[in-house]
């Protein structure tokens, strides 16, 4: 059985090392704060100005000025930090952070990634994922293996806008782990129940051993 | 002794200041520390074909999102407008005019644009549609991406407190992009939920020196969610 978006996230824990700093994208990447291995101090950036976020709140504890940048609301930690979006990206942007986890539409075997528009169909923007791949020490991009008509989202050369060129260096899909090496990409784990034909008949990136 | 910088309303606050096809910008995160009174009053006022400068463009019935339904704005640079429908349609009609900038870039414009620095490189956008027409420049091997400082005729701003000074403090994630659009209004207009003393403040915790601010004045606040997540339990 392919992995499941929480299996997803589960596994995408496993890129977290103790003391790091992350920053966590929005959907599918912000499940990875449920699965911190216990005894690991992870501390997480919200690129809206907060360091050291917490889980989200009770609901007798809602606040309106407390929110993630997926614009839900959050809770501090006693460790929180709070300053404005200039001081945030300068931690983004000046490689401050170890981690990003963020979603994409598309990779490309070089680790080029698109994820912020569909030319003429959907207009959301970048948010600070532009940022993010360029100034982060390390990039994993969690996603599905294919689209919703079943093409591949692990190409040669991507085909939408980029957000960033030569910016990731793993992707974890429902499929299995693949690292960006020179050449193409690398079957790192296959996710239980998946055969490797499966990953290769799904897959338009080149495949290297 | 000067005038004072303390308005009884944000119509008032907002007087003499405004004028049509001028570049506003605009605080808050999401509807998270958004200058909701000045908002509402910029769309009384009926001023028009303006440029709009906030990383994102409200909800179709909040924040910025009642500016866009009256068509009063003309353009936004912003860097995410996926909240908003009235926003998708006018874009998509061409009745709308966007400039994505990368959220980081667009701070770092802003910042520096109130500091006084025209320009700044960075790697942000580099390969990418953000740069082409930009001046590209090698530094240490890396490649980099000329970007402007970027000034407005107004800005209107949210803070926690405030005193008759100026000097604000922000709460929370409620201060993201107020403190740098602080600094590039030619005016700046803050609204605050409490003024306060002037000298009740802690001077070593304020966020924005009151230079920055030349109007100021409190109103009630709405203080929308966008999102609301709890936890079970």
């Amino acid at each position: 059985m392919p992995w499941t978006r929480e299996q997803i996230a589960e596994r995408a824990a496993q890129e977290l090392q103790d003391g790091f700093y992350v920053n966590l994208g929005i959907g599918i990447p912000t499940l990875v704060a449920n699965y911190i291995p216990e005894g690991m101090t992870v501390t997480l950036q919200s690129e809206n100005g907060m360091l050291g976020m917490g889980p989200f709140p009770t609901p007798d504890k809602i606040d309106p000025d407390l929110i993630n940048a997926g614009k839900q609301t959050i809770t501090a930690l006693p460790k929180t930090s709070y300053f404005s979006s200039s001081d945030s990206f300068g931690m983004i942007r000046g490689g401050h952070i170890n981690l990003s986890i963020l979603g994409a539409m598309e990779v490309s075997e070089n680790g080029d990634l698109a994820n912020w528009m569909v030319p003429g169909k959907l207009v959301k923007g970048m948010g600070g994922a532009m940022d993010l791949v360029a100034g982060v020490k390390r990039c994993v991009v969690i996603m599905d293996h294919t689209d919703k008509s079943g093409k591949s989202k692990l190409l040669k050369k991507c085909t939408l806008p980029l957000t960033g060129v030569h910016c990731v260096q793993r992707i974890i899909t429902n499929l299995g782990v693949f690292d960006i090496v020179p050449g193409g990409l690398k079957i790192m784990e296959i996710a239980p129940g998946v055969t490797e034909d499966e990953i290769r008949s799904k897959t338009e990136a080149t495949l290297v051993a | 002794m000067s005038k004072s910088k303390v308005y009884d309303s944000a119509k008032a606050a907002l007087e003499g200041v405004l004028f049509d096809g001028m570049m506003v910008m605009s605080g808050g995160f999401g509807l998270c520390g958004i200058p909701e009174n000045l908002i509402a009053a910029l769309r009384d006022s009926g001023v028009k074909g303006l440029t709009v400068v906030s990383n994102n463009a409200g909800v179709d019935d909040f924040g910025l999102g009642l500016l866009l339904q009256t068509r009063q704005i003309k353009k936004m640079i912003s860097s995410y407008v996926g909240e908003n429908e009235t926003f998708e349609k006018q874009y998509l009609a061409k009745e709308l005019e966007l400039e994505f900038n990368p959220q980081g870039t667009l701070a770092e414009r802003i910042r520096a644009g109130g500091a006084g620095i025209p320009g700044f490189y960075t790697k942000t956008g580099v390969g990418t549609l953000i740069a082409e027409g930009k001046e590209h420049k090698d530094f240490d091997g890396e490649t980099y991406i000329l970007e402007r400082g970027l000034k407005a005729d107004l800005a209107i701003v949210k803070a926690w407190k405030g005193d008759a000074e100026g000097n604000l403090v922000y709460r929370e994630t409620a201060r993201n992009f107020n403190p740098m659009m602080a600094t590039a209004g030619k005016i700046t207009v803050a609204e605050v939920e409490k003024i306060v003393p002037v000298g009740s403040l802690d001077p070593d915790h304020i966020h924005t020196p009151g230079i920055f601010v030349q109007r100021i004045v409190t109103g009630k606040f709405e203080k929308r969610i966008e999102k609301r997540t709890v936890r079970e339990n």
